[in-house]
């Protein structure tokens, strides 16, 4: 059993497909003057499946043990959301934009928070987020790293801006606790600073425009002249933002002459098997696209269903009312009686249906949840690509410093004592060249790392997946047929019920 | 009952085992067919009556009808036997597009076989001779009968709304407290038609509602089909135990998918249906409370008339004058027609009485059979959706200790 004492704790996961149901239970009171209220074994509703949880999916590394005091336990909860003011920077002027903060809570055994039973809470933004999940893109590259909740604003007309908190906040909630799964992030140090220090976050935003705009423009001319030797360090970095204009237009060049060129680049994607993978993860997201557009029209026709049969069941409630005070007959008594039993046996249904799909919502939406993965996938395979157009990029470089450096030796040797202006020329060359020769192999290592954490990304999508899918069908198909069955009760008890209009022989 | 004469006559299609020393007529309207071209086209029925009656032609009967007959029938009994709540008819259709569709013309024959039905086991309506002409006759004199019939007998829709609308305001003016002079206003009277009228809206919302539950399991049944093909799709890309499981799923749910339109063929004819048969009939009894009113003011006009007259006679009388003789004669007339009018209305009166019994004695049991019919489906598809998602459990099983 996965489900633990904490995850019933104040801040459980909302659904935001359940929360849009319309509830019944205000027309209760109509109901219940005619009918006989539910017994109380009805009244318990119980999901069928046996993997209950709320969810959530822990580690699939602790799911054999109870993950609550295995040392690798962390979970989040989010809650708490408050409105604060952005101070205008001029401080004459009142008010400024106006965010809003969420709560977080965690609770965990990892020896790196501060070993078991470590509980804390921090305050953060939205803002907060997209550094963190820009960080964490730039530091695990190749990984498929979870993607994090849309940005996103608030139409007015589609929703109203507490219903968008509520969203926002179990969004967060459940990004929070998929990074907490991933084997490797959930170590990450910008997910500990995040969840633990207090006050201001201290994680650089990763792309400054402004500074970065303005590091590239002065380094610039010199870059254009070709003359200032790059950073080692720096060469490999993935090209971004304003950073590193001319290494961005270089390796725009690169690419191009990659797709059109006459000669084929030094270095090449040659993983035969990575590409059949990478061409089965793009056909398998198309399919998994189309099923869960399915599955929410599914879920659309379910509620649907249910709803008018809770409507058929209250108007049935109303005509029993009518008939009742109107009787003058006694074949209207018996009219009401039976009429009584139709109500009752159409509202069941209806009550049985929401419960149904509230379950065939929280299994479904594997569905939907891997369609992150996908993206995250999508991320790390262009990790890759781009690692590898930085090397060819790199290897162009030094390949044209080479060229450089050869044309003027054998120009200078022309020339009887040497040419100093050349001389000197063919040296700051030829520091370049180890310099960018530097760069290469730094850049040709990352190339590798990336390779390699997409391959075990890869390995581990194919395990979760298969055992998350087998979940999901298991769970959805019990719930079909369990509630199908309590269904089929309740009609079967009203067939009983009205057994003596059957026609004869049939 | 005052009829001398009572003959027991079983007239449903549905006991055919009645014993054949006992009178029965029995008819069934069966296998439509679209005749004619375009604009013209329209849909003939078989009429077959079997009956071992004396009043008939023989003992088995088989013509050809179409809807006008139905409605021409329907218009003679409404014109003879005022104060008989007269079996209703289905609508006429209003789109074009539905009039030839297999599902319109299975409803339509399906409510004309308990038209007829109903009337040839009605005790009054059964003895009718337009019901005799309606079932044996050519289809050359039905043709004329029914080109005879607009204009003399057909009342105009817009009268008939008056009626109804006179009616109703009636009501609302009891309930306002304002007492029009010309109408009935016992208190029972009263009650039945607040009765009348208030089920009529309740009923058209359950039908409103059943109509929308057939509409909900095509939904669903198309939802399903989508989701199997998608599943299936996914399936195959995936390969290996869980693409298995996924193609499995995608056939079971394009197997429940038809089970599902299924239902919903079924619930439209045995429950929504009968529900909108329930709303015709109350709406055919609004059409005899109409009459009734009139039958009430004529009689009551006619009384006042007569009064009038009587005061007039009276008058002349004494003064002796020579127009006394005319005036008596008149007033004769008058008298009788006043009488006659009362008559009629006294028998209005009397038969709704009964009727309403029988009504609400026959309601009871047609939508007991609906219910039942409702449950029983619900119940069988309820079932199939269990069985299917449980036949794959053992395969998931294996799938995932795999």
């Amino acid at each position: 059993m996965e489900s633990l004492a904490l995850d019933d704790s104040s801040s459980g996961p909302s659904l935001t497909s359940a929360s849009s149901f319309t509830d019944r239970q205000s027309s209760g009171s109509q109901f219940n003057s005619i009918l006989e209220p539910p017994s109380y074994a009805e009244a318990v509703f119980t999901s069928f499946d046996t993997s209950s949880s709320n969810g959530h999916r822990s580690p699939k590394l602790s799911s054999i043990l109870d993950p609550c005091s295995h040392s690798d336990f962390l979970k989040m909860w989010v809650s708490d959301p408050q409105k604060e003011q952005e101070l205008a920077p001029n401080s004459l002027v009142p008010g400024g934009t106006a965010y809003y903060t969420y709560l977080i809570t965690t609770r965990t055994n990892m020896p790196e928070y501060g070993g078991p039973g470590s509980e804390f809470s921090v305050r953060r933004r939205f803002k907060d987020v997209v550094t963190l999940s820009d960080r964490l893109s730039e530091s695990y590259r190749g990984f498929f790293v979870p993607v994090r909740p849309d940005k996103g604003t608030v139409d007015s007309q589609v929703m109203q801006m507490g219903q968008f908190v509520e969203q926002r906040k179990s969004a967060l909630e459940k990004y929070l606790n998929k990074l907490a799964s991933h084997p490797v992030i959930r170590k990450s140090e910008e997910l500990r600073v995040f969840l633990v220090v207090k006050g201001k976050l201290p994680l650089a935003k990763s792309v400054d425009v402004a500074s970065r705009m303005l590091d590239g423009a002065v380094r610039l001319p010199k870059q254009l002249m070709g003359e200032v030797s790059t950073d080692a360090r720096e060469a490999w970095q993935p090209a971004r933002g304003g950073r590193d204009l001319l290494r961005m237009l270089k390796e725009l060049k690169q690419s191009v002459a990659n797709d059109w060129g006459r000669v084929k680049p030094l270095l090449v994607e040659e993983d035969k098997e990575f590409l059949e993978r990478k061409d089965w993860v793009v056909e398998f997201e198309h399919h998994l696209s189309s099923i869960s557009q399915q599955a929410e029209t599914l879920v659309k026709a379910q509620q649907d269903m249910g709803e008018t049969i809770g409507e058929l069941g209250l108007t049935f409630v109303k005509l029993t009312k009518f008939e009742t005070e109107e009787a003058m007959f006694d074949s209207q008594r018996v009219r009401v009686a039976d009429m009584k039993n139709v109500a009752t046996a159409a509202v069941k249904a209806s009550r049985l249906y929401r419960e149904l799909n509230g379950q065939t919502v929280k299994h479904l939406d594997t569905l939907h949840e891997y369609l992150g993965v996908m993206l995250a996938a999508n991320c790390a395979f262009s990790d890759r690509s781009s690692a590898l157009l930085t090397v060819q990029t790199l290897l162009s470089d030094l390949a044209s410093l080479q060229s450089r450096i050869e044309k003027l030796e054998a120009a200078s040797s022309k020339i009887f004592g040497g040419d100093r202006s050349r001389m000197r020329k063919i040296e700051e060359l030829k520091e370049a060249a180890r310099v960018t020769e530097d760069a290469k192999s730094c850049a040709v290592r990352e190339y590798e790392r990336i390779k390699e954490n997409n391959r075990d990304e890869l390995e581990r999508f194919d395990r979760e997946r298969h055992n998350d899918f087998t979940d999901m069908l298991k769970g959805f198909v019990l719930n079909q047929a369990g509630y199908a069955e309590k269904m089929a009760a309740v009609w079967e008890n009203l067939a009983e019920e009205t057994n003596r209009y059957a026609r004869n022989g049939s | 009952m005052e009829q001398q004469q009572q003959r027991s006559v079983s007239g449903s299609s549905l006991s055919p085992r009645s014993p054949s020393s006992q009178l029965h007529l029995s008819v069934s309207v069966t296998d439509p067919v679209k005749l004619g071209n375009g604009v013209q086209a329209y849909i003939s029925y078989r009429v077959i009556t079997k009956t071992n009656l004396p009043e008939y032609q023989g003992p088995e009967k088989i013509v050809i009808r179409r809807y006008s007959d139905f409605v021409w029938l329907r218009d003679r009994l409404f014109e003879k036997y005022k104060g008989i709540f007269i079996p209703p008819l289905p609508e006429k259709s209003a789109v074009e597009k539905f009039r030839f569709s297999a599902e319109f013309i299975e409803m339509r024959r399906q409510a004309l076989d308990i038209f007829v039905n109903r009337i040839a086991s009605h005790h009054e309506l059964q003895q009718s001779e337009d019901l005799r002409t309606f079932l044996q006759a050519d289809e050359e004199m039905m043709e004329r009968l029914r080109s005879q019939e607009t204009g003399i007998f057909k009342k105009k829709p817009a009268d008939l709304m008056q009626i109804f609308k006179d009616v109703q305001s009636k009501v609302s003016d009891v309930v306002l407290g304002k007492e029009k002079p010309v109408e009935e206003s016992s208190p029972e009277y009263e009650k039945l038609k607040n009765y009348v009228f208030e089920l009529e809206n309740h009923l058209s919302e359950a039908q409103k509602h059943a109509y929308r539950l057939v509409k909900r399991h095509r939904e669903l049944g198309q939802s399903l089909s989508d989701f199997g093909k998608a599943a299936k799709l996914l399936g195959a890309c995936e390969g290996n135990g869980l693409g298995k499981a996924f193609s499995e799923l995608g056939a079971k749910s394009e197997s429940l998918s038809v089970k599902l339109q299924k239902e919903a063929h079924q619930l439209l004819m045995s429950f929504e249906e009968p529900l909108k048969d329930y709303v015709r009939a109350v709406q055919s009894i609004k059409a005899t409370i109409a009459e009734r009113a009139n039958a009430f003011k004529q009689q009551c006009e006619l009384a006042e008339t007569m009064k009038l007259k009587e005061i007039n006679l009276d008058k002349l009388m004494l003064t002796r004058s020579d127009k006394v003789g005319e005036a008596e004669l008149e007033y004769k007339e008058l008298k009788a027609e006043s009488e006659e009018a009362t008559r009629r209305f006294e028998t209005i009166v009397r038969l709704m009485n009964e009727e309403i019994v029988r009504f609400q004695e026959q309601k009871t049991l047609d939508m007991g059979i609906a219910f039942h019919e409702f449950a029983k489906g619900q119940a069988r598809l309820a079932n199939s959706i269990a069985d299917a998602w449980r036949s794959l459990l053992p395969k998931l099983e294996a799938c995932s200790s795999s």
